[in-house]
């Protein structure tokens, strides 16, 4: 008889997150009262962070294959093949709910978490990138809360020893009650060398690595699958501590009992610990488990089995060995100092089963825990179009210099260098691009071969029309991507959202998802790993939707890479792809005019793919000496943006025909890039172009130290910098 | 010449020192495990890498530098053999006594990764023969504490001797307050015991050697060391 001193009141059930239909799924599964214990297990696999249980229906329309992908969604991390026996296992995750309670711990750990999702696959983390949003400049909260989330991003992965290379920082009012801390880890494996969670047999014993087990972290995953209300800053103790000392402990002796061929299943302890490991470890591989609690090395005395199974405390491995390899195993561990113990073995009852001090606490059907848990198919409403803002219908500024000083300075497009400062970006020598550019650049192997890595989403596109902001996020990646040289191969999506029970919310999330798989269709750029993060609203009030891309994509020589800094004088500049002026949503708009409204810019796949390819081939066959995608703030921002990287200001003398000046420069038309080159090659560019029906147009020459605009005043490449970089730090600084 | 490195358990730039002594040396060095406790047999010099040795949760090397392996460091450096502790080494180092002074937390009180320009004070040392005194070469810092601070009594010792190897200035080589990242007494981002066989320096001189780095000017103080060994065997 399974001891049940805890009366299961429709309250406490409440309390775990479960609706009275789920309570009764579960009733009905086991035929009897659950115990506390097995409610909390239940609550714990059945949240939305665990089960995907909203949003797995139209996840499973996403493409996830293509000949270099190993291994696509489901797994820690998502693998692909980059040749030459190497693969690289890459994954997003968010921490945004304890972020917001406890940035420091609460980005700390996001860190850590992805970390291990990487290396619990036998890759060795070589890059870390993140997506951050913020409340606005002036909400009270959003200085503390850039603070410790750069501060805890920076003393996780600068401890660990992992170059943090590239990422996206916004600012907006609608993450005023919640920020978006959206961490991605990179990692380098050998193509057939790659584990999985999946137990192999029954009988075998299962292995407990890492940190002892605290109290910290209970419910923490129940937490991120709330709203947030009054009170939020009382769910503090349901964030837990990172330690990354011991997680690079921890990384050591993983890859080190790997490369000694002693491992048959290996499984991190994330969202909800030791009970999500253990169930997918078994429910993976069709088997039960058994998990003896006398063993799990404690932290604190006297905790109790409900404790025990939902710890999120963090730097801890569940694993499977290879029975005669037990004692070399386990030497490895004592050499690095982490804890090890026997507290589990597998069996054929398909049951979870989990005992402490003789008696059962828990015995629960282990498959519909894990990989039949329920799946929701909720009510879901299509938002309205937005009006398409006309140009003409948009005020022109004063002057186009004095929108650009605004625009360059504005907090969305202000120099993030004093957030990547405080990021080792360096270690491990092979940061060949650093952050700043379209795309990080990391070489593999300190060879000729590299990875390009990107972050991207635009959530104002995504708010005014989420299948186009769906398809712009991946567009912009693989723009990104290849505004470097590299060839997009896969990415890793991170779904923020709202609450899925609101019909227009989840309107947003399957429009985003039709959206992305439109575009990851049209540019063979599948989705191979990714992260849902929903109840991102605060008293009824979401954030803007947020699908955040992570794209990787891969340079064969990394010495031919494209970066987005002029490089010579008296060197034309030329625009790739079409410019009609899109104003709507434009952050001309916002900035300017003081207007958030209008259409997001249309993606045409086609003319993307097209513009992208002819814009690789220049830059792999070396006949361009700079190039930068056209994105956020538009085409003279992008311009700018190539001046002040390099101090070689531009004389702009021919711009785009067709509609008035202002929506030309700061239009946020799509599928574009700027590019330079000495000017015959430029005439050849421009001739081939038109030959291939690609959108190509001289816009001036590189030279001097100002930016000259056809009758404007000349703007001071050095005063434009200055305005670029002066934002953040005196924005953190209580200047602003 | 041989060289070993000593990976304390938090260290994480030995992949990276490892990889600057194979450039310049040819030969890789042994990675010593903090655990052993001897030097292997005929070690020229011994590193000790950047990191965050034991987390950096006490003060920032203190507790590696009292381990077992630190006495056959010490014993290595009264006798003469070459010791280059970067970053977590040189706060090691110093907290080990074999460097004076100490690391504290940077002036701006947050971490620091970004190219900094270093004056080489002196060519005469094995750890920079093959740049020229005045040299202003480029490396990046990474590091939250490495603002190097003393009493005033041995700053000046350190001064009158010449013991200060690198200082932070700016790129035409000028002392400015705005070039010292850390806020370092007397600008210093390296130093030399009174024997000048022992450097600790805060910057990473092992992540500017190659063309993908933006520099390679972190490759003369390998190459001084390789050279210095070499005309002694």
């Amino acid at each position: 008889m399974i001891p049940n001193d805890t009366p299961i009141t429709p309250e406490l059930i409440a309390e775990h997150g479960l609706k009275p239909d789920e309570y009764q799924r579960l009733v009905d599964l086991i035929g009897r009262t659950p115990t506390l214990t097995e409610l909390g297990i239940v609550s714990a696999m059945w949240n939305e962070h665990c089960s995907y249980k909203s949003s797995r229906i139209h996840l499973r329309t996403l493409p996830t294959k293509a000949p270099w992908v190993i291994q696509g969604p489901g797994e820690n991390a998502g693998v692909i093949d980059i040749g030459d026996g190497d693969a690289v296992v890459f994954k997003m995750e968010s921490h945004n709910h304890p972020s917001y309670i406890e940035p420091y711990q609460g980005a700390a750990t996001g860190v850590g978490g992805i970390l291990r999702d990487v290396f619990t696959m036998g890759a060795r983390p070589i890059a870390m990138l993140n997506a951050l949003r913020f409340g606005a400049p002036g909400h009270p909260k959003t200085r503390h809360l850039v603070s410790g989330v750069v501060h805890g991003i920076g003393g996780y992965g600068n401890a660990f020893g992992v170059p943090t290379v590239g990422g996206e920082v916004n600012f907006h009012h609608a993450y005023d009650g919640n920020c978006l801390v959206n961490a991605m880890a990179v990692g380098l494996a050998r193509s057939d060398a790659i584990f999985y969670a999946k137990a192999t047999a029954p009988g075998l014993p299962i292995v407990y690595l890492g940190s002892k087990t605290g109290r910290d972290g209970i419910h923490g995953a129940t937490m991120a699958s709330a709203e947030f209300g009054e009170g939020t800053e009382e769910k503090r103790p349901t964030v837990q501590v990172g330690d990354p000392f011991a997680e690079k402990l921890l990384l050591e002796a993983c890859l080190e009992i790997m490369a000694a061929d002693c491992v048959i299943a290996i499984q991190d302890m994330g969202a909800a610990g030791l009970t999500c490991s253990a169930v997918e470890m078994g429910a993976k591989g069709d088997l039960g488990v058994e998990i003896d609690l006398d063993a799990v090395p404690c932290r604190e005395a006297d905790m109790t089995p409900y404790e025990m199974m939902l710890s999120e405390s963090q730097e801890r491995m569940l694993m499977v060995l290879r029975p005669e390899k037990e004692t070399e195993a386990a030497a490895i561990f004592r050499k690095y100092g982490l804890d090890f113990a026997v507290v589990g073995r597998t069996t054929d009852t398909l049951r979870f089963v989990v005992r402490f001090r003789g008696e059962v606490y828990a015995d629960l059907p282990i498959k519909e825990l894990g990989d039949e848990a329920p799946v929701y198919d909720r009510p879901w409403r299509r938002k309205e179009r937005a009006r398409i803002v006309i140009p003409r219908h948009v005020p022109a500024p004063a002057s186009l210099g004095a929108a650009l000083k605004t625009l360059i300075a504005c907090p969305d497009l202000a120099s993030r260098r004093w957030v990547w400062e405080q990021y080792d970006h360096v270690i491990l020598g092979n940061t060949v691009q650093k952050p700043g550019g379209d795309a990080a650049v990391v070489r593999v192997h300190d060879g000729s071969k590299a990875l390009a890595l990107t972050c991207d989403v635009t959530p104002r596109y995504c708010e005014a029309d989420p299948i186009m902001g769906g398809r712009q996020a991946v567009a912009e990646a693989w723009r990104n991507l290849t505004a470097v040289g590299a060839t997009p191969l896969a990415i890793t999506d991170n779904l923020n959202f709202g609450s899925p029970e609101r019909p227009e919310i989840m309107g947003q999330l399957v429009g985003a998802i039709k959206g992305i798989a439109e575009a990851c269709r049209a540019l063979d750029f599948p989705v191979v790993s990714g992260n849902v993060s929903l109840y991102n609203e605060t008293n009824g009030r979401a954030i803007l939707p947020t699908p955040a891309i992570g794209g990787v994509g891969v340079i064969p020589d990394w010495t031919r890479m494209a970066t987005l800094a002029f490089t010579a004088e008296g060197e034309e500049i030329v625009l790739i792809g079409a410019t009609v002026g899109w104003l709507g949503q434009s952050l001309y708009l916002r900035e300017i005019e003081g207007r958030e409204d209008g259409a997001p810019p249309p993606i045409d796949l086609i003319a993307e793919k097209r513009n992208g390819d002819f814009v690789r081939a220049l830059i792999r066959n070396g006949r361009v000496t700079a190039c930068h995608d056209c994105s956020d703030g538009g085409l003279l921002v992008a311009v700018a943006e190539m001046a002040m990287a390099s101090g070689i200001g531009a004389r702009l003398d021919a711009e785009p025909r067709g509609q008035p000046a202002h929506a030309a420069w700061f239009g946020e038309d799509q599928g574009r890039y700027v590019v330079t080159a000495p000017r015959e090659a430029a005439e050849a560019i421009l001739d081939e172009a038109r030959a291939m029906a690609v959108p190509a147009a001289r816009l001036g020459t590189t030279g001097g130290a100002e930016l000259t605009l056809s009758g404007e005043e000349p703007i001071l490449v050095r005063e434009l910098k200055d305005l670029h970089e002066g934002w953040l730090p005196a924005f953190m600084a209580g200047e602003l | 010449m041989k060289a070993a490195v000593i990976v304390f358990p938090g260290s994480n730039r030995e992949r990276d020192l490892a990889r600057a002594l194979r450039l310049a040396t040819g030969a890789s060095p042994t990675m010593l495990w903090h655990a052993e406790t001897a030097l292997p047999a005929g070690t020229d010099l011994v590193c000790l890498p950047g990191g965050f040795s034991y987390g950096d949760y006490l003060r920032c090397g203190a507790i590696a530098a009292r381990l077992p392996i630190m006495a056959a460091v010490r014993a290595h450096g009264e006798g003469g053999g070459l010791v280059l502790g970067i970053c977590n080494g040189f706060q090691i180092l110093c907290e080990a006594g074999l460097l004076p002074g100490v690391l504290v937390r940077n002036r701006g009180l947050a971490f620091l990764c970004r190219d900094v320009h270093l004056k080489v004070e002196r060519s005469d040392t094995p750890f920079t023969r093959a740049y020229n005194a005045g040299d202003v070469i480029r490396v990046p810092v990474a590091h939250g504490e490495g603002n190097y601070t003393a009493d005033a009594e041995t700053l000046a010792r350190l001064e009158s001797e010449g013991r200060v190897l690198f200082r932070y200035v700016d790129p035409s080589g000028a002392r400015d307050e705005r070039a010292n990242v850390n806020g370092a007494a007397n600008a210093i981002a390296g130093v030399l015991n009174a024997r000048g066989n022992v450097l600790g320096m805060m910057p990473h001189p092992e992540n500017a050697i190659e063309p993908g780095h933006g520099s390679t000017d972190g490759l003369g103080l390998f190459r001084s060391l390789a050279d210095a060994l070499e005309a002694v065997t």
